[in-house]
């Protein structure tokens, strides 16, 4: 034990610190104090960090350039790698760098490979990628095809008849709702009587977010006279008596139907009155303009929020999707979300990465790895999202995607959030966590402040009696601030100025089997944090 | 507004009382002074003479003739009067019955028997004139005026008669009367000063005198001073308005044909364009043209015309006479025309020769103007050829023997449109125009600067409509479909089935008040979808028709729905607007419908109003609720108010004492329909129609009788039958819709979901709300943090060897089934101390997972 190594250490670890508060320089204090907790605290702190440091950065450049073989490099750098899969944990879907960034890159490096090929990869790329961002579909339905037929009569009777209805569809996230409804309307589109015959009105209930907003905003859709360019003339009040005149006038044979399209339906319940939705409903139950409301919501009790006089108008029509799809045709849909439509340009191409999707399909890992996130969640976007981080590993050199890029990919996808930040920590501030941990099972959940926890460390180090993770206060304290900033704790009330900081009451966001697996991965974890991890009581 | 004008106003009787009834108390006078103190005029109505009286409408007062004036014993002044219907005061179904068009001067002699035609004289705006006419007569152009009434017919609230002989002589008496009455500006003034044309002519018969001279200076105010000085010393022609003159026009003024006056009426635009062209580039020339304008189809009629008429006016005349004193051998050679039994191309030669004459004079004076001059020349011969022609033809057929008068009265219309021409065509600006907003009434010029560039403002006139569908909508065709668009909701039945007493108890409450001529409310109440408001529309149009048929008196109907408005004060707004046409804000629609339903107003009818949604018009001091329940208990409001809202108990529950006890006790509540009703319901609906089995309708009706009872429901569910039913027969022969289908139905819209929801969940979804009831369960509280249910969650993923999720993942998880509302959900920054609480019932979601 040399207190003064170790308040040299503390001093140039403060030294560093105070003048930072930015988030560059904490990632760098991160490092700093890992380091002095792990190997080398005990030498020349500064020097040590500097050079580490600069090794770092060799390595991020290093990095940059040899890009494709990522995640290669990830399994085998341990904790170098952690900076990218805490960006991964955060920041879903991890952003690619674009194709023709990585095509120069390889150009270096393949000149050799034929331009063919890298056309196809940036091809296959950007065709998967928009099919899997902007949920174009393939233009398939899965298990919806009552539901479809249903909502497409519906909408077709609106026009050719003039009928007025109302509609919702209930699902749950993810479930197709819009992709079901835009499907229909393509369809209905494609119908000649109905393209001049139709008006429609899209609203959605995060952007017209009260009755005004929404009045103003169907004003400006329906191109009443009361607009001007894109502006809507006339106080609220008048704007509604002009959009009710305006239906009222209408009748059903002769006026032209309109489609009201509320997305995001269980936000306009919420709006003052539901005037809208009661306008907009006793319009649909009376003989004016012919008029259908679909609303589209993920909200299963939404029939119960209607008050009760909007709800008797509401026709009581609900199409619901259920994501009611098994296992065999999930599969079938992975099948077809990652085939290459016929129109692909390189025929041959598009034939070997067909076929290598279907002897994927019928690969044991693959079904595996489907099947866990089949268990997960049943919605479609989910699925788009493990692809897509399968997608982003083909390169000229790896063109055809394998099992194990998939497997890859769902493991960043299942990847725990919290506890990848743990993985970034350093050694003081996993002890903290520690601490913390046992003060939860202590005190059953109760919350605790940096007191305490100090106390439990400071029993911890004494048990020990080395001494070596002899910290002083205030460099804890550091730490213990390190983790508020992170989240992992969070003060249990709003922190006024005036309280002092050791005794802000916070509690623990991490649950205990967080903090075992995490430290399970931890990368040179000292043998006694982690018995101490384990029981509380290890040194007995 | 009237409102303003009337306080200023004075009412006084001119005169002494003519004879005193000593029994009834009362003393008759001969007239009234009505002295405004703001412009410091007064105006003497005397017996006999038309008004205008205040109605509920300030755009819109009533005309009334003054048939008798008086004072009570207790020193009230009142007025009995005939009255006049304008057209819009006739009920629109009996318009029809015209069968002619009518223009707005145009009012009819009231003899419906309802009206008190006694009123109080602080009711009296001002002295107007009311022309008789006969029937085929238009009112002359010249007259065209917002304040000139004619009359043709009598309404005696049934049909329209012509006027009887003796009434028509009694009113032109009374018109001409008040024509000649001294102490206000002669109703027929205009007469004269637009046949300027006339004047020329006589001119040249007839001296001027000074007495002439003298009244036309009377009647332009005493403002203008020097111009006139001017005007007087130049023209001796002016001061030619005698009394011939005005009597000819008179006798001519039904005599003029409509072919001719267009013509005229080109010509005049012609040369309005001409000078318009023009006047940018010489300031006389569109002063030239101004004048033309401001003159002469001037304006008098109106009682204080003429003090603002001032230098435009005199100017005018100044250059005529100009001109006339220049072209004297026009004005011969015309004046020969007029006199002599030459025919009517005659006098038009004669008119072109003088206007030929008139332009040579012009080559003296500017070259711009000279050029100015020959074109209007060119353009009226042009013209006068084409008017040559028709003349003909109208000479023929004009039995008034006096030959001149056509050509004449042409000139003076003439004259007059171009006038009009001007208000019309705001491009010029001139004084004239500036003028004649200055006599409008300040509402009406408030209109005009209305829509102002730049202001967000609705435009005026837009009408708001859905466009038209391009081809027509498909009829139904098969028995199916046309089941289904008569049982949609808003197909409108022949008749309501099952609500004949309610029917009948609405019906003869609002009856009785009608015929009472009194007010009060009624308040409904019912759950939605048991036909509350299409009976009251059913009562209504009832009503409407009985009063079509004069069973009893007609009435004006107004609705509001609280739901349709944006605040309850626009309750006010909408009600004006529906009862009155005004747009005003909601404030000043209280004010004004205060003073309409709460002061005694001549010529008032019952207006029956209904308030849908009366819970919406809640406020935090109920005025809204307390105006419109208020109002029916005034002594002269004659208001019936049918108050529509759901709950029974609302005037107890939301309602200030004060508020409930003047609705009143009148109540009705609408019953749920029993099955049986809703079983007739909808067979009438179907109308023999084949579309259902007769169980089928059983079926729906007893479901729908046991859950709510709502109509609207039981129609949804049998809709959506016909239509699985389509789907299912599809292949084959049509079929009718059978039990199945409106199981089916049914199932569809009142099954709950969650069930479903669940069993449609993924795996680790169900796991999750296992172990939520596990812990449920442990914790005896029927609520729990994720942190513990994720511990349960682990917990039975290890008993069933499946791999136990992340955190992240169960957040996902938990996050996903809060946003479908099976479970309910704090905030989620509070991460895994969030409390997670069920939506549905533990019973239901082990019976969902249970069955699998």
């Amino acid at each position: 034990m040399r207190p003064g190594g170790a308040r040299e250490a503390a001093g140039g670890g403060r030294g560093r610190d105070v003048p930072s508060h930015r988030a560059a320089r904490a990632a760098r204090t991160r490092k700093e104090i890992r380091l002095r907790g792990g190997r080398k605290w005990r030498g020349k702190a500064g020097a040590e960090v500097r050079g580490r440091l600069d090794e770092e950065e060799e390595e991020e450049e290093e990095g940059r350039e040899g890009e494709g073989r990522r995640h290669v490099r990830g399994r085998r750098g341990g904790c170098r790698e952690r900076g990218s899969w805490v960006g991964a944990a955060r920041g879903w879907p991890l952003p690619r760098p674009p194709p023709e960034m990585k095509t120069a890159m390889s150009k270096r490096r393949f000149k050799e490979n034929s331009e063919a090929n890298r056309e196809c990869i940036s091809q296959v790329q950007k065709i998967l990628r928009e099919r899997f961002c902007h949920n174009y579909g393939t233009g398939k339905l899965f298990g919806v095809e009552h539901q479809y037929r249903h909502l497409l009569e519906l909408l077709k009777r609106t026009v050719i008849h003039g009928e007025s209805n109302s509609a919702l569809i209930i699902g749950p996230r993810g479930s197709g709702k819009t992709v079901l409804l835009n499907h229909a309307l393509k369809e209905l589109m494609g119908i000649k009587q109905v393209q001049m015959n139709l008006l429609e009105v899209r609203l959605n209930g995060l952007l017209q977010t009260n009755y005004k907003v929404a009045l103003k905003e169907i004003t400006r859709q329906l191109h009443l006279e009361n607009v001007v360019g894109d502006k809507v003339f006339g106080s609220f009040a008048e704007n509604l008596a002009f959009l009710l005149e305006a239906l009222r006038k209408g009748d059903r044979t002769s006026s032209c139907p309109v489609l009201f399209i509320l997305d995001e339906f269980d936000l306009f319940v919420h709006h003052k009155g539901q005037t809208l939705l009661y306008n907009l409903f006793d319009v649909s139950q009376s003989a004016q303009t012919p008029l259908t409301v679909i609303g589209l919501t993920c909200r299963q009790d939404i029939l119960e929020l209607l008050e009760k006089r909007v709800k008797s108008r509401f026709s009581h029509r609900q199409i619901y999707l259920m994501n009611s799809f098994d296992f065999k045709q999930y599969i079938r849909i992975f099948k077809e979300q990652l085939s290459l439509p016929a129109q692909f340009p390189d025929e041959s191409f598009a034939q070997k990465w067909n076929q290598n999707v279907q002897h994927l399909s019928g690969d044991r890992t693959v079904q595996d790895t489907l099947q866990n996130l089949f268990h997960h969640t049943k919605d479609l976007r989910s699925l788009h999202l493990l692809l897509m981080l399968a997608v982003s590993n083909i390169t000229v050199h790896h063109p055809l995607i394998t099992a194990s890029d998939l497997h890859e990919a769902s493991r960043q996808y299942r990847m725990d959030s919290k506890a990848n930040i743990i993985h970034g920590l350093s050694v003081l501030e996993v002890c903290l966590i520690i601490a913390m941990k046992h003060l939860n099972d202590i005190y059953e959940g109760e919350p605790f402040n940096f007191q305490m926890v100090y106390n439990e460390f400071q029993k911890f180090i004494q048990r020990k009696a080395h001494g070596m993770y002899n910290f002083e206060k205030p460099v804890v304290m550091k730490a213990f601030e390190h983790l508020l900033r992170l989240e992992l704790v969070k003060p249990i009330e709003r922190t006024s100025v005036r309280a002092q900081r050791e005794y802000i009451l916070v509690k623990l966001f991490l649950d205990s089997n967080q903090i075992m697996d995490a430290l399970q991965v931890y990368p040179n974890c000292p043998t006694d944090v982690k018995q101490w991890a384990v029981s509380s009581l290890s040194w007995l | 507004m009237n409102t303003r004008q009337q306080s200023k106003i004075i009412h006084s009787w001119c005169g002494r009382p003519m004879c005193l009834d000593r029994k009834l108390r009362t003393s008759q006078y001969k007239g009234i002074l009505i002295t405004s103190e703001s412009s410091g005029t007064e105006t003497c109505v005397q017996l006999g003479d038309f008004v205008l009286v205040e109605g509920e409408n300030a755009d819109q007062p009533f005309v009334a003739q003054i048939l008798n004036l008086y004072e009570d014993g207790s020193q009230n002044k009142h007025a009995v009067v005939q009255w006049f219907s304008h057209i819009t005061e006739i009920p629109q179904n009996k318009r029809r019955l015209l069968k002619r068009k009518v223009s707005p001067q145009e009012v009819f002699f009231d003899k419906v028997p309802g009206y008190d035609t006694d009123i109080p004289v602080e009711t009296i705006i001002k002295r107007t004139t009311v022309i008789p006419l006969l029937l085929g007569e238009e009112l002359p152009i010249t007259l065209n005026k917002k304040q000139t009434f004619c009359v043709k017919q009598s309404w005696d609230g049934k049909c329209f008669t012509t006027l009887s002989s003796d009434t028509f002589l009694k009113l032109k008496e009374a018109s001409k009367k008040g024509g000649n009455s001294p102490n206000s500006s002669s109703s027929f003034t205009p007469s004269g000063i637009v046949s300027l044309l006339k004047k020329e002519t006589e001119s040249v018969v007839q001296s001027a005198t000074k007495n002439d001279e003298l009244e036309i200076q009377s009647k332009h105010g005493d403002s203008k001073s020097s111009v006139r000085k001017k005007r007087c010393s130049q023209g001796v022609a002016n001061s030619t308005r005698t009394p011939t003159a005005r009597k000819k026009l008179q006798l001519n003024g039904p005599t003029q044909s409509l072919n001719s006056r267009l013509m005229g009426c080109e010509i005049l635009k012609l040369l309005d364009d001409d000078c318009g062209a023009i006047a940018p580039l010489e300031p006389s020339a569109a002063k030239r043209k101004v004048r033309i304008t401001g003159g002469l189809g001037s304006p008098p009629k109106m009682p204080r015309t003429d003090d603002k008429s001032e230098s435009g006016f005199a100017t005018e005349e100044r250059w005529f006479s100009d001109t006339i004193q220049l072209s004297s051998y026009a004005k011969v050679k015309y004046s020969s025309g007029k006199a002599g039994d030459l025919p009517v191309k005659n006098d038009t030669i004669a008119f072109t020769e003088y206007l030929a004459q008139n332009c040579q004079n012009l080559l003296l004076i500017p070259r711009s103007r000279r050029i100015c001059a020959q074109k209007t020349y060119a353009r009226i011969s042009e013209q006068i050829s084409v008017l040559n022609k028709l003349e003909k033809k109208d000479f023929l057929s004009v039995s008034d023997g006096s030959d001149s008068s056509s050509s004449e009265e042409e000139e003076n219309d003439v004259l007059c449109t171009l006038e009009k021409k001007t208000k019309l065509s705001r491009t010029c600006s001139t004084p004239k125009s500036s003028r004649k907003s200055s006599v409008h009434t300040p509402a009406k010029t408030l209109e005009k600067t209305k829509p102002l560039p730049g202001t967000p403002k609705t435009p005026q006139n837009a009408t708001p409509e859905i466009p038209r569908r391009s081809c027509e909508a498909q009829k139904p065709v098969t028995i199916l479909e046309k089941a289904r668009l008569r049982l949609h909701v808003s197909a409108i039945p022949e008749s309501l089935p099952c609500r004949e007493e309610e029917f009948q108890d609405i019906y003869n409450f609002v009856e009785s008040k009608l015929i009472d001529g009194t007010g009060g409310c009624m308040y409904i109440s019912g759950v939605p979808g048991t036909g509350k408001t299409a009976t009251v529309h059913e009562v209504i149009h009832c009503l409407q028709q009985a009063a079509e048929n004069d069973d009893i008196p007609s009435f004006q109907f107004a609705e509001i729905n609280g739901m349709k408005l944006t605040d309850p004060h626009q309750a006010y707004v909408q009600i004006l607007q529906l009862l009155t046409g005004q747009k005003v804000t909601a404030t000043h629609a209280a004010v004004l419908l205060e003073k309409l339903f709460c002061t005694p107003g001549p010529k008032k009818k019952t207006t029956v109003l209904i308030v849908d949604e009366l819970d919406l018009l809640w406020t935090r001091k109920q005025n809204v609720m307390y105006n419109l329940f208020d109002w029916p208990t005034r002594k002269h409001s004659k208001l019936i108010i049918l108050a529509i809202a759901n709950t029974m108990d609302l005037p107890e529950r939301i309602m200030m004492n004060r508020v409930s006890s003047r609705l009143g006790l009148t109540r009705m509540s609408f019953q749920p329909y029993t099955y049986k009703q809703l079983q007739q319901i909808i067979s009438s609906r179907l109308n023999n129609l084949k579309a259902f089995e007769e169980d089928a309708i059983q079926l729906v009706s007893r479901k729908v009788a046991a859950l709510s009872g709502d109509a609207r429901r039981c129609l949804d569910i049998c809709r959506r039958a016909t239509e699985i039913c389509e789907f299912a027969s599809r292949k084959r022969t049509q079929e009718i819709v059978r039990m199945a289908h409106i199981t089916e139905a049914i199932d569809e819209m009142f099954s709950s979901p969650y069930i479903n929801a669940i069993r449609n969940a993924s795996l680790h979804e169900q796991i999750f709300l296992k172990a939520v009831l596990a812990e449920f369960r442990r914790a005896g509280v029927e609520e729990a943090t994720v942190q513990e249910i994720y511990r349960q969650h682990i917990a039975l993923c290890r008993m069933e060897g499946r791999q136990s999720p992340t955190l992240s993942g169960v957040m996902a998880i938990c996050s996903r089934l809060g946003a479908c509302r099976l479970l309910l959900l704090e905030s989620s920054k509070k991460y895994l101390h969030m409390r997670v609480r069920l939506n549905i019932s533990q019973d239901d979601i082990m019976y969902a997972l249970k069955d699998e």
